[in-house]
């Protein structure tokens, strides 16, 4: 990289037109060194088009774009050299064996012969796959094809890493190990960029979350502060519905916010204001001292549902700001 | 930062080429390795084809002047070997793109010529096998090259060719169909285009129009030439592609591999764009 301080991902006011579809609305991410970027947002948000600009595969209509120090639309073969891309298919030769894969794909990227082979052992008996490595690929489970394409990545321990959507569709096991790989990547001082429906990989891997949405980033911060910013959900389920009245003043004082009474289930909810957590022990304590007996209490932390309504609602603008 | 990146110095347009041509060949051969059924399958139905139209068919086929109706069809079935050319890659196109494949290689600093060239002399290799068996099959049927060595092996330089060019048209096939399933579909529409030519029956007993198709019909002009050059029985007919089979062959090879082999090389540099 031509200058350390630089941040190894940049995009700036990116926006990208396939035919009546705006998947890019003038996008903005950076990206420092060394740290994990999450690209959070549902399906159809602009995350693979996001990453597709990146890797060079896709060229956009407007604004700039830079990885590892280069511009990716005037001097895409320098990205190409910087990079390493795993999406969200097994990109493999399921026709031959898994060390055949990385060997040729370190060819590709210029090894040499002996260097790729040994590089594609090295792989293989790093990441678990050295028994499997002499199979052909279409004999091989799908954990076990994603972890191959993951690692097809790593050939040349590229300083940028994209990794869209690593993680859809495989098993508790399969993903805990791709997080693994993961977060020892990012230990290594690799820069990563990953994309993903699941909040709780954001929250495992990335040092800063970026939520997507029609083309654009509504919000970005680290995932503490997005959490902090939405704010969680109390709920307080009451044997005696006459003591509703009393758990919503409580409820209320406590989170800052308007407690919402449901009689029918004897419950109060509330949402609770960014930045002030509701602990369990006080809340509890609150009630006591005020005579109401609660059948059950519950904090449930925001889910990616949460993150969405809140953020795609009139707030998401200044909470974007904000973080 | 750790992460060091091991890729080499950049090296030279020219020599990137010939390193991605010989990887992307590599690829392919070891495919074959793994599974010598494709390679089966590809001498599969020309075979079979010898059994059925030699034996059966050709028992009620009279080739006009009266020559063997066998050593009429080989030169045929040679062309369709070549023809069929366009299967493999127009199939491994399309699956390389359906399995993100493609975006792979197309992030990395690779020579999209290369990559793409290197399939296709690969399957050029594998077809000299294929031609080389199903020559072996042709004499034990009496099939004979009757104009000596050189003859025969500027017909079988002429079907190389042939089946090099096809190997481009399926590559961007592949490419612009874009899914493994469509590609397999679109083999079948393959079938009828070899079958209206001179390659079983002479054209001279078919419908007024059909002939002009059939006799325009590149694949026609290839085994015309190939019968020339292999001194088999043959009935030409006066349509100028018949007349001067060998140069109706050169001319449409040169116009299908420049139309096809720059489109295909853009189509997969830019594919998804």
């Amino acid at each position: 990289m031509s200058d350390a301080t630089r941040p190894a991902i940049e995009m700036a006011g990116v926006e990208k037109r396939f035919g009546a579809t705006e998947a890019l609305r003038g996008l903005d991410l950076t990206v420092p060194v060394g740290t994990v970027c999450g690209l959070l947002g549902p399906n159809g948000a602009g995350k693979t088009t996001a990453v597709r600009v990146l890797a060079t595969l896709v060229a956009p209509d407007r604004g700039t774009v830079r990885v590892a120090g280069h511009d990716a639309v005037r001097n895409a073969e320098e990205v190409r050299r910087a990079i390493g891309l795993a999406g969200q298919h097994a990109a493999l030769d399921e026709g031959i064996t898994g060390r055949d894969n990385l060997h040729l794909f370190g060819r590709l990227h210029r090894l040499g012969a002996r260097r790729a082979r040994a590089r594609a052992d090295e792989l293989l008996t790093r990441f678990d796959l050295a028994e499997a490595g002499d199979r052909l690929v279409r004999t091989y489970s799908g954990g076990m094809r994603r972890r191959l394409d993951l690692i097809a990545s790593l050939v040349t321990s590229p300083p940028v890493l994209f990794l869209d959507e690593p993680t859809t569709g495989l098993d508790p096991r399969s993903r805990q190990e791709i997080w693994a790989t993961v977060k020892e990547l990012a230990d290594g001082g690799t820069t990563v960029l990953l994309t993903t429906q699941y909040l709780e990989e954001a929250d495992r891997l990335a040092d800063d979350i970026v939520v997507v949405d029609h083309g654009a980033a509504i919000a970005t911060g680290p995932p503490s502060r997005l959490k902090a910013a939405i704010g969680s959900q109390v709920s307080v389920t009451l044997a005696d519905p006459g003591q509703l009245g009393s758990a919503a003043v409580v409820l209320s004082s406590l989170s800052g916010g308007d407690a919402q009474v449901d009689v029918a289930e004897r419950v109060v909810t509330v949402l609770t204001r960014p930045g002030r957590d509701v602990l369990l022990p006080s809340l509890v304590r609150e009630l006591d001292a005020v005579g109401v007996v609660a059948e059950d209490v519950a904090v449930r932390t925001p889910s990616l549902d949460d993150v969405f309504l809140t953020l795609t609602g009139e707030a998401a603008a200044t909470l974007g700001r904000a973080a | 930062m750790s992460a060091v990146a091991h890729t080499a110095p950049r090296p030279s347009a020219g020599a990137r080429l010939v390193s991605d041509t010989g990887t992307s060949m590599l690829r392919i051969l070891l495919n074959y390795r793994h599974s010598p059924g494709l390679l089966a399958a590809s001498l599969g139905v020309p075979v079979v084809m010898v059994v059925v139209f030699g034996y059966v068919f050709g028992s009620a086929i009279q080739v006009p002047g009266g020559g063997d109706y066998r050593e009429f069809l080989m030169p045929g079935l040679f062309a369709m070997v070549a023809t069929n050319g366009i299967m493999p890659t127009m199939v491994g196109a399309a699956r390389d793109i359906g399995r993100g494949v493609t975006d792979r290689l197309r992030s990395m600093p690779v020579s999209r010529t290369g990559l793409l060239l290197g399939q296709t002399l690969a399957d050029l290799l594998v077809s000299l096998v294929v031609l080389a068996l199903l020559a072996l099959v042709g004499l034990a049927a009496g099939w004979r090259a009757r104009h000596g060595a050189a003859g025969a092996l500027e017909a079988f330089a002429l079907l190389l060719l042939f089946r090099f060019v096809m190997t481009w048209v399926g590559t961007l096939l592949g490419l612009l169909v874009g899914k493994e399933e469509a590609a397999g579909q679109l083999s079948v529409v393959v079938f009828p285009l070899a079958m209206v030519t001179n390659a079983y029956v002479p054209t001279g007993g078919m419908p007024g129009w059909l002939r002009v198709v059939a006799d325009w019909n590149p694949i026609s002009s290839v085994v015309e030439a190939a019968r020339e050059l292999f001194g088999n029985p043959a009935a030409p007919g006066t349509a100028w592609p018949m007349q001067h089979a060998v140069t109706a062959t050169l001319l449409w090879s040169a116009v299908l591999l420049l139309f096809c082999g720059p489109l295909a090389v853009r189509k997969f540099a830019t594919h998804g764009r």
